[in-house]
């Protein structure tokens, strides 16, 4: 049966359908999110925008040090997470018009993303990245083929939600995200992460972080407009000298079959604490349970075998 | 529900009858999910609102279910937010339905030491018997021998985060009760503003409106933080930049907009006129300037006085400085054989002259009237149109910023001449007949001790480049506040009453007629001042105005100087001031010298306290930094305080006036909860009360508030006044009748009425014009039928200027407004800033007078001789042209003029809790070797009143924190994350520090200067919290508006946190002592 | 300069704010080098200030690796409870059984424990899904447990021994996909440690489990009847040890994770407790103080390993290098 899941591209590949896959019919078109970090101003709007909508609660008043990233990253109570990245690379043509001696920042003990990065650039370069970060609703969804009671499933939309009244906390689909978004919320005992505003789509209304968003850094539409828009940005930006311009998460026969919600970055994914070549874990599953169905042989064979060669105890001989 | 039913509801079962095998989808879901909505679909209603936080304007839309606000998000059809919010704007409904707000009124008992509860109908009854207490113990009808009718021994502050309506009758009832100390928050953020523009171009508001921020070919963002303080106007600078516009940021820190531009130009703080000078400077030597625009609509042709000496002959003073009275005499900055009166700033700073019987004031005591002035001009100034007299403006000009070369800015502001080059061919390429270049700026600019000069330079080099009134063109002011423009227009303000008419000073004998023939102008629309003014006093005195009484003038108090906040604070401290309301301002976070603010609240008698939380200036007498440090006890502490709980926008309707003199109204989505009121029923309530308690009285000084037209309907459960009617007033109306159109309709013999004449038509028809909300998406991108913007709806000032002399565009891609010759009409996008009929050939007669003297090609129609100035003969106490000086408290000897280190005439007060540094070279200049600039975070608002309780906000920037530069932290073995201590002459705090290569030390004058960055939000109270950087920041003024310098002042850094308690007065003793400082050092006027 | 112009018509040219030209720079530059820059090799490691890419498992270590652990005892002894049966080994059969009922009950009880929502741990048989490790193990502790406590209870109690019998063999049949299908459950995970080892684990798991379940037995049970015990206990070590050796070499980098902190010191002890265990049972395992304290050590042993397991998990999860640097070098590889 696993088998012909892969070979119907349930568990991995290029899937056009998963919300038909997942029994809807007649579903509107899957929709997405395009998040394009080189318009980002870093205002957070979304991430206020998210919490107010979906009343998540305040999670931590600590300064972390991390550039204005005092939020540190997606999880039970963040939604959406700008991060932010000083570097000293040029960002396309623009000039930064500093200028810094080498090697004093480390000596401050600057919090960079690496003690490295620094020694790429000029001593005049310098760029602020900041992107916002967003569950993926990957096309093919960890957290969801995981989860054992059904709380997370697939939406007509082709998104990816968590049913409260459903979750039961096991925790699972925690480690299963690849992108480490999903969290659970310790005092309360459920998962939480970005629904896109499911009950808000319903209404036809688009996700409140996408309607905040002043420059339009957070897109959102139907995910195959988005992937063209994307791909005619890239090129935009690499005919003007913004060669570092690349998109993530947007390619549907990549580890997870594309993401519903897909960046364009700036520079490697890790540099903005993505993984760089996520893969469903689920795409091993059936291997897995090849794995552990011979390993259950080998246990009861191996103690079949034990028996046999010891017969019956000498004493009742 | 039966067994078949449960089985077949269980997902389990209908996964493998429903065709979700996998259970992922369709068969997963639950019944709750599948009944999921919304609750913006749910809601009973939407009501429209725009944003209480900056002066974007960014429309909301407030959702309300069972009288509970359930949502609160953009409204998609405005023309300038289009649908979008920043972070505060987002978290609007944490803020007006947080835990955060209070709804009861508290009451602290002289000497108390904690509050008690009080009803609100108790409350009003206290504060009315403490003002006509005050009031009549205080009240002088004489000062100097002459007539002044008012009290100095009660102020206000606040009125930038309020509606207009609200404003305007914290004015009016205020005015009648004599009270002449009214500020708001438009004196500490943009005063300066109004200064500069108003004096170059005759209105103080942005020239330009954020929209058009779309079609500049360059952009340059200097002195503001666009897209951190006003992310949602930023919105246009990325749409000029998809077109192709280059975008360059001027600022001391590379910020979230320098992350965003073209081109980050780190500059030295406060130096900001050495640059904008060396710009002038490049234009001018190279003859770049856009030769016709400024021959015909600039003032570069007028010939100026003999007697005018500029910095370049007197080692940097300007002719007519009076060291002793530390002012100028400006009657030789005039042109030749001509008296000038300015648009805006010192309107009656001729008054001797031209009424021949009044007595001048001192000039540091006038009033900067602002906004939207008219100069007054007597005679034609003479003209050179070669512009090759030695003595007209042009090469007054050009003598002047000779000196401002590109070695001269990178001595000065640390930039790199190759640099500074590169920015001065940029904004040529993209100037001119076809092109078009934008400034942007905020209050990086205006808080300075030459702030209003910051703004003429960068005035003047747009003159020179043709950049005004023009698509693409101007000066954006960016304001912070959502009403701060309105709160400037119908002020609460104490120099000036309604559309900026200014209020009166004592003269002797001065009656109406005298008042506007020293104010009105020959020419212009400031020519009718006197329908301005009655229409005015017969909005306010209603029927008891009359022609036989002068229309109540005599009821106006009188001022004798300057009675700005910063005065009023010091009257605090010296007893005069006894009692004080704060009306939505923090001044103990948000105002320069924190200390001096608090220490003056401790020596009131009374003070009111209207906000949404216990705000740090309600409950320094019991948690203030000067009782940890001992200085204060709060039971020696005799001032009574009161707290009420003010109304939310949502709870009350109005409207604010954005950044672009654009009116949006908000509607009320329900009426404030508990003891909450608007400002509106608290100003209109107490004015009732008092009425109803003078009734009958005989004391003259009771006249103006029985004579006050006081009579307003109200509505609801708790009687809240109708706004509208109160905007209605606003407007005007012919007495007793229809409502008027527009301010050519006012008329100065009692029939019409009007509180605010520049507002007169946004309630024409008896429409509220201002809560016009046509979608964007229906029509062109002007977007006039969005709110109502004045003057009578213009988008863009001075538009005339987008025409040639002949009436045709300049250019085909920059066609704003032009001369249709067929209908005889000016037409285009914009509503023509002009005569609407006046063809471009027409020249007036001889002898022609107001609006008929204004020529065919004189665009600027408020100034007296209809051009822009170039050169400033009146208006600004500082100087005719701007000029670089030092800030007050600068670790740099200014390279420019060695005889003269600061603004010779820049208001410095010496007092105890207000000293200075050392000036570089003296004595113990060293103890403070580096320049902090404070600043404004995307992710919080000024004081932090609105959004440091906000748990949605302060969890994005949890902590008060310093940005210095890797070079700095090395130098003070500073470390990231850890501690630091900011020391100055007036305090010590304490911050975080972010270790940050966005900070960049600067080469001036082959030295290193390292700058330290602040955001001034955080306070002790709230959710987050911090000390406050204000309390480092000196009273220093610009002698125009009085604003003060924080975005420029010397300090000492440290590692590790402050010391505690007494231990902090010692510190700042022995700082002091190192430093040599005493009541002296800095107060110098000359050197 | 704008492409976009005002004419008397209106605005042509307009350009949405998204395609906003960032990273255009001024006119000029200075200097052209951004041809050399793209010719700088790829940085090493980089990560986002240190902090991990993924959510590490919320999971109590003593309720999942507990939970791990009592499966593979209660699963593994439901078989050797069976050949026990089967060859007149009757003690160890019934304790073995009572064992496993016990095991499986505080192994059930250790996952309810674990949910954030206990009340609703009937939810986990909402949904039947074959993508889920976790449903199916629901699924099979439904039909396991049943099994398992019939076996114990009828054994115990001698009512109807045929059904006792048809229990015994269910629970036997059941057991070793209880014992393996928890290896599953962790390495369906983004977890790089398990997912990196999702070939042998499941042999490390049923390895273990056997190694449990012989201690019990060795415990519980007689000299006279341990001997398969014995050599089921040196089987299971011999197992566990081979298929953990293989699965740490294939992590390569991640592979650390087993050797490095709680979870090294735990794996080292595990393998140190069940090579004593096996010895002690193969050598001495007819003594019954020998056999008592082997016993221990195997079962001991198998806590160990699970526990480490879990560890390493949660360590190759909170540091970003073992998420980034096999992604990195697979990218690399593919080119």
């Amino acid at each position: 049966m696993t088998e012909s899941l892969i070979g119907r591209n349930l568990l991995a590949g290029n899937e056009p359908d998963p919300a038909g896959d997942a029994g809807h019919r007649d579903h509107p078109p899957r929709v997405g999110f395009f998040t394009d970090t080189s318009v980002c101003i870093g205002c957070k709007a979304c991430e206020v925008a998210c919490k107010e909508w979906n009343a998540i609660p305040e999670d931590g008043l600590e300064l972390t040090g991390m550039s204005y990233d005092n939020t540190q990253g997606l999880g039970a109570s963040t939604w959406r997470h700008v991060a932010f990245i000083e570097q000293r690379k040029p960002l396309g043509n623009a000039e930064a018009g500093v200028a810094h001696e080498d090697g004093v920042a480390q000596e401050a003990g600057v919090a960079r993303e690496d003690g490295l990065a620094h020694e790429d650039g000029d001593a005049t370069d310098l760029r602020w990245l900041m992107a916002s970060d967003v569950c993926k609703h990957c096309t093919h969804a960890a957290c969801l083929d995981v989860c054992p009671t059904g709380a997370l499933f697939r939406t007509e939309f082709g998104t990816v939600v968590v049913q409260e009244d459903v979750c039961n906390g096991c925790g699972y689909c925690v480690p299963a995200c690849p992108y480490g978004v999903i969290d659970q919320r310790k005092e309360d005992g459920r998962v939480w992460k970005c629904t896109m505003c499911y009950d808000r789509l319903g209404a036809g209304q688009e996700p409140a972080c996408a309607k905040a968003c002043p420059t339009q850094s957070i897109q959102f539409g139907p995910l195959d407009e988005l992937r063209a828009r994307a791909d005619e940005r890239v090129r935009q930006l690499h005919e003007i000298g913004v060669t570092d311009a690349r998109l993530y998460g947007r390619d549907p026969d990549d580890g997870v079959g594309g993401d519903g919600a897909f960046f364009l970055l700036l520079d490697e994914p890790e540099v903005y604490g993505l993984p760089p070549d996520p893969v469903v874990t689920t795409r091993d599953l059936p291997s897995m349970w090849r794995h552990a169905g011979v390993a259950a042989l080998t246990l009861l064979g191996g103690l079949a075998a034990v028996f046999a060669a010891h017969g019956r105890p000498e004493g009742k001989r | 529900m039966g067994v078949r039913t449960w089985i077949k509801e269980w997902p389990v079962y209908r996964q493998f009858t429903d065709g979700d095998r996998l259970s992922r989808g369709a068969a997963a879901m639950s019944a709750t999910t599948r009944g999921l909505r919304p609750r913006t679909e749910t809601a009973d209603k939407v009501v429209k609102s725009v944003c209480p936080y900056c002066a974007v304007g960014c429309a909301q839309n407030v959702y309300v279910k069972d009288d509970k606000v359930v949502q609160i998000e953009g409204d998609p059809d405005s023309p300038v937010s289009r649908g979008r919010l920043c972070p505060k704007g987002s978290a609007s409904l944490q803020l007006t339905t947080g835990d955060a707000r209070r709804y009861e009124v508290l009451y602290r008992r002289p000497h108390g030491t904690d509050w008690e509860r009080l009803d609100l109908d108790t409350a009003m009854d206290m504060v009315v018997d403490r003002i006509l207490e005050t009031r009549r113990r205080t009240w002088e009808w004489e000062a100097d021998g002459k007539r002044v009718n008012r009290t100095l021994g009660i102020a206000s502050l606040g009125g930038a985060t309020l509606d207009n309506e609200e404003n305007y009758l914290i004015k009016k009832l205020f005015t009648a009760l004599g009270i002449i100390q009214v500020e708001n928050q438009a004196r500490v953020c943009h005063s300066s503003t109004v200064a500069g523009l108003g004096t170059t171009f005759g209105r103080g508001g942005a020239t330009t409106f954020l929209q058009d921020l779309q079609n500049a070919d360059c952009i340059i963002i200097e002195g503001s933080n666009f897209a951190e303080c006003h992310p949602v106007g930023f919105q246009w600078v990325m749409e000029a930049k998809a077109r192709g516009a280059t975008v360059i940021h001027v600022d001391p820190r590379f910020t979230r907009t320098s992350a965003l531009a073209d081109l980050h130009v780190p500059i030295r703080a406060g130096s900001d006129i050495a640059f904008l000078g060396g710009m002038i400077n490049y234009v001018l030597s190279n003859e770049a300037d856009f030769r016709e625009f400024v021959l015909e609509y600039t003032n570069a042709a007028a010939i100026v006085s003999e007697e005018f000496e500029d910095t370049e002959d007197l080692d940097g003073v300007f002719s007519g400085l009076h060291e002793d009275t530390r002012h100028y005499d400006v009657t030789t900055w005039q042109y030749e054989g001509t008296e000038v009166q300015a648009a805006s700033g010192e309107r009656d700073s001729l008054y001797e002259e031209r009424t021949g019987n009044g007595q001048s004031v001192a000039a540091s005591g006038r009033s900067e009237s602002h906004g939207s002035g008219g100069p007054a001009i007597s005679g034609e100034a003479r003209r050179d149109p070669t512009l090759t007299h030695p003595r007209c403006v042009y090469q007054i000009l050009k003598r002047h910023f000779a000196r401002y070369t590109p070695e001269m800015v990178e001595e000065t502001c640390g930039i790199p001449r190759e640099t500074f080059l590169r920015v001065c061919r940029t904004l040529v390429e993209n100037s001119g007949r076809d092109r078009t270049s934008e400034f942007v700026y905020a209050v990086g600019w205006t808080q300075h001790t030459m702030g209003a000069q910051f703004i003429r330079a960068a005035s003047i080099l747009q003159l020179l480049l043709g950049n005004m009134g023009r698509p693409g063109g101007g000066i954006q002011a960016l304001r912070g506040h959502a009403s701060i423009q309105g709160s400037s227009d119908i002020p609460t303000l104490y120099n000036l009453l309604p559309g900026y008419i200014p209020m009166p000073h004592a003269h002797e004998h001065e009656d109406l007629d005298t008042f506007v023939e020293a104010v009105r102008t020959d020419k212009g629309y400031w020519s009718n001042m006197r329908a301005y003014a009655v229409s005015l006093l017969k909005a306010y005195f209603g029927e008891a105005a009359t022609a036989d009484n002068d229309y109540c003038f005599g009821h106006l108090p009188r001022l004798t100087g300057s009675h700005s906040t910063y005065e009023t604070v010091q009257a605090q401290l010296d007893g005069t001031c006894k009692g004080y309301f704060l009306l939505g301002e923090n001044p103990a976070v948000g105002s320069a010298n924190g200390r001096m603010q608090r220490l003056g609240m401790a020596n009131l008698d009374w003070l009111v306290v209207r906000d949404f939380s216990l705000i740090e200036s309600a409950t320094w007498w019991k948690d203030g930094p000067e009782i940890e440090t001992g200085e204060l006890r709060t039971e020696d502490i005799a001032t009574e305080v009161f707290f009420f709980p003010a109304a939310a926008h949502t709870e009350k309707a109005g409207s604010f006036t954005n950044t672009n003199r654009m009116l949006q109204w908000h509607f009320a989505a329900k009426e404030p909860d508990g003891d909450a009121r608007s400002d509106l029923w608290f100003m209109y309530h107490l004015g009732r009360r008092i009425k109803e308690r003078l009734a009958g009285s005989a004391d003259p000084m009771d006249r103006p508030l029985l004579d006050l037209a006081w009579d307003y309907p109200t509505e609801g459960t708790i009687a809240e006044p109708n706004a509208e009617a109160i905007l209605a007033e606003i407007s005007g109306s012919h007495v007793g009748g229809r409502p008027l159109d527009g301010y050519d309709q006012l008329r100065d013999d009692g029939s019409t009425s009007c509180g605010c004449w520049i507002y007169c038509g946004v309630h024409a028809d008896g429409v509220n014009q201002a809560a016009r909300r046509k979608p964007y998406t229906e029509q062109d991108w002007m977007a006039l039928e969005w709110g109502w913007a004045w003057p009578a709806n213009r988008r863009i000032l001075y538009n005339r200027c987008s025409a040639d002399p002949e009436g045709k565009p300049w250019s085909e891609r920059k066609a704003l407004v032009w001369w249709d010759a067929e209908q005889g009409r000016w037409t285009g996008h914009d509503i023509p800033d002009y005569v609407a009929d006046r063809p471009p050939s027409y020249r007036p007669p001889e002898g022609a007078t107001g609006v008929e003297a204004i020529s065919g090609v004189d665009p600027f129609i408020m100034q007296a001789d209809g051009k822009a100035w170039l050169y400033a003969p009146a208006g600004l106490t500082d100087g005719p042209l701007p000029t670089h000086y030092e800030p007050q408290d600068s670790p740099v000897r200014n390279p420019l003029y060695e005889g003269q280190q600061r603004n010779p005439v820049r208001q410095v007060f010496s007092r105890p809790e207000n000293r200075f540094h050392p000036g570089p070279g003296e004595k113990g200049a060293e103890v403070f070797p580096y320049v902090v600039t404070t600043y404004r975070l995307t992710e919080h608002f000024t004081a932090g009143g609105m959004t440091r309780w906000s748990p949605y906000l302060a969890e994005l920037q949890p902590a008060f924190f310093c940005e210095v530069s890797p070079e700095l932290a090395a130098e003070r073995s500073l470390e990231h994350g850890g501690w630091a201590h900011l020391v100055t002459a007036r305090g010590v705090v304490e911050a975080r520090v972010l270790v940050t290569e966005r900070m960049t030390p600067l080469t001036v004058g082959g030295r290193t200067v390292h700058q330290i960055g602040l955001p001034y939000h955080w306070g002790s109270n709230g959710y987050t919290t911090g000390d406050s950087a204000n309390d480092l920041s000196a009273v220093a003024l610009d002698p125009n508006a009085h604003i003060q310098e924080v975005k420029a002042l010397s300090a000492d850094i440290r590692p590790g946190r402050r010391p505690r308690g007494p231990a902090v007065p010692r510190l700042l003793a022995e700082y002091h002592r190192r430093a040599g400082i005493t009541e002296e050092t800095g107060m110098e006027v000359r050197g | 300069m704008s492409e976009s112009d005002v004419t008397k018509d209106g605005i042509r040219g307009e350009r949405p704010d998204r395609e906003a030209l960032v990273g255009k720079g001024m006119p000029r530059r200075r200097k052209g080098r951004r041809g050399e820059r793209a010719m700088v090799p790829e940085a090493k490691f980089t990560s986002y200030y240190g902090k991990p890419v993924l959510n590490p498992p919320t999971w109590e270590p003593l309720d999942i690796a507990g939970y791990f652990f009592l499966g593979g005892l209660a699963g593994a002894g439901s078989v050797l409870a069976a050949g026990a049966q089967l060859t007149g080994r009757r003690s160890t059969a019934r304790a073995l059984k009572i064992s496993s009922l016990v095991a499986i009950t505080g192994s059930a009880a250790a996952l309810v424990h674990d949910l954030g929502r206990p009340e609703r741990f009937a939810n986990m048989l909402r949904v039947l899904k074959p993508t889920s490790p976790m449903s199916v193990g629901s699924w099979l502790l439904a039909a396991y447990g049943p099994a398992a406590g019939a076996a114990a209870v009828l054994d115990v109690t001698g009512f109807l021994p045929r059904l006792g019998r048809a229990a015994t063999a269910g629970a036997a049949a059941l057991g070793p996909a209880v014992a393996a299908y928890t290896a599953v459950l962790a390495a369906d995970t983004a977890v790089p440690a398990w997912h990196g080892g999702y070939r042998e684990l499941p042999f490390v798991f049923v390895g273990s489990a056997a190694a449990a379940a012989s201690g019990m037995a060795l415990i519980t049970s007689p000299a006279r009847e341990n001997a398969p015990a014995r050599s089921a206990a040196v089987l299971g070590v011999a197992l566990e040890t081979a298929a953990a050796k293989v699965m740490e070499r294939r992590l390569g980098l991640v592979g650390e994770t087993y050797r490095q902190g709680r979870a090294g010191r735990l794996m080292r002890a595990a393998e140190a407790l069940s090579v004593l265990g096996a010895a002690g049972a193969a050598l001495g395992g007819r003594r019954r103080t020998t056999a008592v304290l082997s016993g221990a050590a195997l079962l001991a042993a198998s806590a160990c390993t699970r526990f480490g397991v879990f560890h390493a998990g949660t360590q190759s999860a909170e540091d970003p290098k073992y998420t980034v640097v096999p992604q990195r070098q697979r990218l690399e590889a593919a080119g």
